[in-house]
């Protein structure tokens, strides 16, 4: 056993009301800069719908993840090394900048330089690429709340996959459908794809939390992480000719604040912790035959903190003291693992994934009241739940593998919770039934009832800061100025704008909002 | 020999040398993060899928050619019973195709850089330059081999000329009355050479030497701790710019 820990995230997706604050702290935080223009670490969509880049979960086209041979190996599945290496000219599976989307940006001027006329004067829209003026046709959140209609919602991988089985096929009619929104940032998998199809090796986990990182000195830009990763979360900076990702904020979690996104989340729908896990069984945990048996293998993986064997383990590993009590107290271990409510984001992809989602009960139960049902009561929902095969079905298919009856049992919980807290709530008599019925004692419940519902900022996140004895020094100690020359940092170094050394984000917002300045 | 000639076949082959390995060796070490290859494909991906193979594969081809032309004497060729006339036959044929190939393929590269808006608004006056040098080797090299085959003017037999004059570079005692004597296009195409190698380590060429060999050993996912100092995230700081060790 070589136990490792790992920061996961939990998002419960009941809360989320797709306001977008995450994306936007995240993109002001991390991808603002030229390059980078068209990339969010963190976006949310819109489910049912295409997604971002566009029909990323098209792994036909893309091949991105991992597949299982015939002889139960693991391999990428856009092929083996060497065919990697040979299409390294041009790679067959890279995306364009249409999938995801052309950035624009705006003739601003325009509005107070145009001379006299008889016309009100327009921004027109301006390509960033060429500079040329330019038809916005699409966008990371293009259909948005169902944006665009049919036409747009149809082309849902998932959909398309249930349209197969005329049974389950989704009624489009706006009355009739349903949505909700899934705030997608980098997994940091347990077994990532992405460092997998890393021709220079520049793509890495770190050993202390798991965190997967690129860097930036040794990416040689060969763009076949761009394709390999299933979830399309490695973004090719067009200006550097280097891949970047999400981080999830390590400078910040290195000293115990929680990330961007988590940090600004409305709806406080984000949680971080550690997980600890068994590094020696993950690639037979995702080497399993059936797919539908990825998300217990995952689970399976996750270690019991207050096991003396694992923290026997744990410390032979060198984990500290305090990792090892933020482990025991990680609401993400209890919301994946004992309260078993938080799945894994497509885990027939193989990279078993460390973003986890709590599936949502809101399309069941808005259904339920719009039937002139009580949505809240529990022999109601528990009905609904089987009878509604449709958003059951598209929810497992995004989160079990079209597993029905893991998606089932974690709504069947939730509206268990929902039910019981209404009577304590209204001030009747409790039913410990509710939760016998799911498998959970009242203890329990109310437990998992605070976690989602009240949980305060220290019991949302989680997370230990890093140890200054393991640390090398800090990248950017002392004056971060050093060495750079203010306005070198702008236009680059005698190479064009990616040379030179990289350019602290601090330094390079600080260029931009002072050039943004009104004299 | 004229001066000329002793500048151009003596002492340009070791600048162009020292500034191909000074000059890789200085980026390596002080320019790391813009060594890259730039790729365009994320704009613009089919004729790529096309022209990227076609002048790659075509390019390695040549590069293998020049290997065995310059290095390996005529003799030992001989001496394994491969004739002048089977030798020139094989290398005409081979390097012929490598060489349409490579020539078709940046000259559909270009084609696209220029006609692709997105394409061109990325293309910097350094790689501008390095296309300039580089179309124009190829295109000597091409009317070289042409030259020798006797295609064109007198035929010749570069083994004869150029090759011994290669290594006599290489064995540090330059004789440069070999190349003085070769036609023009050979010439011409020699120098050229040298000034892409001249200004190789300053343009995107150097993705050439990071060819990424390497990936077919290691193991599939790499960790990396924080503290692993000849492994971690970013680079020693910069020369003369070192924590003060107090």
């Amino acid at each position: 056993m070589k136990v490792m820990a790992q920061m996961g995230m939990v998002m419960n997706l009941d809360k989320c009301i797709g306001c977008h604050t995450c994306s936007v702290t995240c993109k002001h935080a991390w991808t603002n800069r030229s390059g980078l223009e068209y990339a969010w670490f963190n976006n949310v969509e819109t489910r049912p719908g295409q997604g971002y880049p566009r029909r990323y979960e098209d792994q036909e086209k893309a091949k991105g993840g991992w597949v299982r041979t015939r002889g139960g190996r693991l391999r990428l599945k856009s092929g083996s090394k060497a065919r990697r290496l040979l299409s390294i000219f041009s790679n067959p599976r890279m995306l364009n900048i249409k999938d995801y989307y052309e950035p624009w940006t705006y003739e601003y001027d325009n509005l107070i330089s145009a001379p006299l006329g008889e016309q009100t004067p327009v921004a027109r829209p301006k390509s960033l690429l060429t500079g040329k003026p330019m038809k916005i046709e699409w966008s990371a959140n293009w259909d948005d709340d169902l944006g665009g209609g049919p036409e747009n919602i149809e082309k849902d991988p998932i959909l398309q996959k249930l349209a197969e089985d005329v049974t389950t096929k989704v009624k489009l009619a706006f009355e009739e459908t349903f949505m909700f929104y899934l705030p997608r940032i980098c997994e940091h998998c347990l077994n990532p794809a992405c460092v997998a199809a890393c021709p220079s090796g520049a793509i890495y986990k770190r050993a202390e939390d798991g965190i997967v990182l690129v860097d930036q000195q040794q990416c040689k830009g060969w763009r076949m992480c761009v394709s390999a990763c299933p979830y399309k979360k490695i973004y090719f900076n067009h200006k550097t000719g280097k891949a970047e990702k999400c981080t999830m904020c390590y400078p910040r979690l290195e000293i115990g604040l929680p990330t961007v996104c988590s940090e600004t989340c409305v709806g406080r729908l984000r949680y971080l912790g550690l997980f600890l896990y068994d590094a020696d069984k993950v690639l037979e945990a995702a080497s399993v035959e059936n797919d539908q048996d990825l998300y217990q293998t995952q689970l399976d993986l996750m270690l019991d903190p207050y096991d003396p064997e694992v923290l026997t383990a744990a410390r032979a590993e060198g984990i500290p003291e305090d990792w090892l009590i933020a482990a025991q107290k990680s609401p993400v271990y209890k919301l994946a693992k004992i309260y078993k409510i938080a799945l894994p984001l497509h885990p027939e992809y193989r990279t078993m994934p460390m973003v986890w989602y709590v599936p949502p009960l809101s399309p069941i139960v808005d259904v339920l009241t719009e039937t002139g049902h009580d949505g809240e009561e529990a022999g109601n929902l528990f009905g609904a739940i089987e009878a509604l095969r449709i958003p059951i079905e598209y929810l497992a298919e995004l989160f079990s593998a079209g597993d029905v009856d893991v998606v089932t049992g974690t709504l069947r919980k939730l509206s268990a919770m929902r039910s019981y807290m209404r009577d304590i709530n209204l001030g009747r008599e409790p039913r410990p039934e509710i939760p016998e019925a799911v498998g959970m004692d009242q203890e329990n419940i109310y437990e998992m009832y605070r976690l989602l519902a009240i949980a305060k900022y220290e019991d949302r996140y989680v997370i230990p800061a890093a140890h200054t004895e393991q640390a090398r020094e800090l990248d950017h100690l002392g004056c971060s100025l050093d060495g750079i020359d203010g306005v070198e940092a702008m236009g680059g170094g005698p190479f064009g704008r990616s040379s030179g050394n990289p350019v602290p984000v601090t330094i390079e917002n600080f260029q931009i909002m002072r050039d943004r300045q009104t004299k | 020999m004229s001066s000329l000639d002793i500048l151009l076949w003596s002492v340009l082959p070791y600048i162009a040398i020292g500034s191909f390995v000074i000059g890789l060796i200085w980026r390596y070490r002080y320019d790391k993060f813009s060594w890259t290859t730039r790729s365009s494909q994320i704009y613009e991906g089919r004729l790529l899928s096309i022209a990227g193979p076609l002048f790659h594969l075509g390019l390695f081809a040549v590069i293998g050619g020049h290997i065995v032309g310059l290095l390996i004497p005529k003799e030992w060729t001989e001496t394994i019973g491969i004739s002048q006339e089977t030798y020139h036959i094989g290398a005409i044929t081979m390097g012929g195709f490598a060489g349409v190939a490579t020539v078709l393929g940046i000259i559909l590269l270009i084609y696209r850089r220029r006609t692709t808006a997105t394409v061109f608004a990325a293309t910097t006056k350094n790689d501008k330059t390095m296309y300039l040098f580089l179309l124009a080797t190829l295109l000597a090299g091409g009317v070289a081999t042409l030259s020798g085959a006797g295609v064109i003017g007198r035929a010749s037999n570069y083994r004869e000329t150029v090759s011994p004059w290669f290594r006599s570079i290489l064995f540090l005692q330059p004789d440069g009355t070999l190349m003085a004597q070769t036609p023009l296009p050979f010439r011409i195409h020699a120098v050229l050479g040298m000034l892409l190698f001249i200004i190789w380590p300053f343009t995107r060429l150097v993705h050439a030497m990071s060819a990424p060999i390497g990936y077919l050993f290691r193991p599939p996912i790499i960790y990396r701790t924080r503290d692993g100092r000849t492994n971690a995230g970013s680079s020693k700081a910069r020369p003369g710019w070192e924590k003060v060790k107090y």
